[in-house]
């Protein structure tokens, strides 16, 4: 008879962690609030473009654990107007190279989005914004329903339902990516250029001296700073509130959910703004859907049930084959939306705080594009080009980037 | 979902509200000297906090009537509702 073994021991060893867990030191040159998609990102380009190191992101769950979790990993950059045109190309190009510049698999698969029509005004507003992005040099077609069948087959084209798909817009270098892989990506390579990523540490107060940023107060302690760089997505009003700083942002729920595991039968990624779904398949295979936010302002990451019963009607309308899937699981996420729903990336009127904020719904697309620009503006204090229309002021200028509807989904 | 109390009809679902942002914003005095800046606050800017916030629902599928409601956003929890006109109930 042999003697008890000890329950686990013939199990390997755990694998290399990605990163370190250090305490925070007294003093960093840049402080990052935030350590989601955005402020990792922006943390790796600080370091990467700009040679800054000292940095540390501040976490107060764990890494990647708010948005970065929840969203539906859709990334395209069919967006109207130039100035989002080119912070989100910008972005897509930058997707496309990551996986060899993290060194790290992020499952990124341009698999295409449509962007569907349903009334003769959506034909016009999507035509017109593939012309947009063409001129802008982003890949855009307009297809008819027949090629939008042949593009994704399981889409009901028929002409008998209530909203009849009258054409989509289609950008083929679309696509989706591993969200926790991405986050993790970006989380390593931080790690290996000496960025402390720092989790369970929550931002409780913003020291500032004589009109400028001068540290952060911690759950674990105070923290000087060089620099303050929020990148918080739904909590941002309440951390400008600290440096005394009103934004023109609203928090609200936005909820998505997945099904069980399928086989492959949803080859692209579908987006309808007049049903309002959005659909893809996940590399394991859950169909995983989104929608619009819930109407009110909240931070509870949770919604009403009543939206979620909406978006899965038209889902069903629009894929009838969906009708004996199972939802699986569905979840919020704290969205920071803009009365023109584009972002809000820059300077602030308190000296070395910078304000990466406003991305509402779509904020994932951008990760890379974004961590590139918000460091740029961050090392040298003046705002990228991909990031300068997109300030503070122009609240106050009325120079607005109105990209409701425009976008090519409600956010 | 949840039971919104209409001031006028009583408990009603969610369903049959429609909100409609921060309450008790009033249309700026002396409005014909305003600043850009000032402005700019009137149109775009609203508090956004994680806590109790008072706020305009209307019961659009019901009475038809806009009323306000101190909600706590961070726990969706709504702590107080009055008719539109009445003062700001003060909440614990």
């Amino acid at each position: 008879m042999t003697a008890p073994r000890t329950p686990g021991a013939d199990l390997p060893d755990h694998p290399d962690f990605l990163w370190r867990n250090p305490d925070p030191k007294p003093s960093y040159d840049v402080v990052i609030v935030g350590g989601g998609g955005h402020g990792l990102a922006t943390a790796y380009y600080l370091a990467k473009n700009h040679g800054i190191t000292n940095i540390a992101v501040l976490e107060k769950g764990w890494l990647a654990g708010g948005n970065m979790a929840r969203n539906t990993t859709i990334i395209r950059s069919n967006y109207l107007w130039d100035e989002s045109s080119g912070i989100y190309e910008h972005s897509l190009k930058l997707w496309e190279g990551l996986e060899e510049d993290l060194g790290y698999p992020i499952l990124f698969s341009q698999r295409g989005v449509l962007n569907l029509a349903h009334s003769l005004q959506d034909v016009r507003d999507s035509v017109r914004r593939v012309h947009a992005n063409r001129l802008n040099g982003v890949d855009a077609e307009w297809l008819d329903p027949q090629q939008v069948k042949e593009v994704c087959p399981i889409v009901n084209i028929s002409p008998d339902v209530r909203y009849p798909v009258l054409g989509a817009t289609y950008q083929p270098r679309a696509g989706i990516a591993k969200h926790d892989y991405v986050a993790w990506g970006f989380a390593r390579r931080a790690n290996e250029l000496g960025v402390d990523l720092i989790q369970n540490c929550e931002v409780q107060g913003l020291d500032i001296e004589g009109g400028r940023v001068t540290g952060v107060r911690t759950s674990r302690g105070t923290i000087r700073a060089g620099r303050v760089a929020l990148a918080a997505a739904g909590h941002t009003s309440v951390l400008a509130e600290m440096a005394g700083l009103r934004l023109p942002l609203q928090s609200h729920p936005l909820q998505a959910l997945v099904s069980e595991l399928l086989e492959p039968v949803h080859p692209t990624v579908v987006m309808s703004n007049a049903v309002h779904v959005y659909v893809s398949q996940a590399h394991k295979g859950e169909l995983v859907m989104g929608a619009g936010i819930d109407g009110y302002n909240g931070y509870g990451q949770r919604g009403a049930f009543h939206i979620i019963e909406r978006q899965m009607a038209a889902a069903l309308e629009l894929f009838p084959i969906f009708a004996r899937a199972h939802l699986l699981r569905s979840w919020a996420g704290i969205v920071d939306t803009t009365p023109d729903a584009s972002p809000i990336v820059g300077l602030t009127p308190v000296e070395n705080l910078y304000l990466n904020c406003g991305w509402g719904t779509g904020g994932f697309k951008a990760t890379p594009g974004v961590g590139w620009c918000f460091a740029h503006t961050v090392a040298t204090g003046t705002p990228h080009p991909y990031n300068a229309p997109f300030t503070l002021e122009r609240f106050t200028t009325g120079a607005l980037v109105d990209e409701h509807g425009a976008a090519a989904v409600a956010h | 979902m949840q039971l919104i109390a209409c001031p006028h009809c009583g408990p009603r679902e969610e369903t049959e509200f429609h909100y409609g942002g921060q309450a008790h914003v009033a249309y700026p005095a002396g409005n014909a000297t305003l600043s850009d800046e000032e402005w700019g606050q009137f149109v775009f800017f609203r508090d956004n906090p994680k806590g109790p916030f008072a706020e305009r629902w209307v019961h659009s599928a019901g009475c038809r009537r806009w009323f306000n409601a101190v909600r706590d956003t961070a726990t969706h929890q709504i702590l107080a509702v009055y008719r539109q006109g009445e003062p700001k109930p003060v909440v614990a």
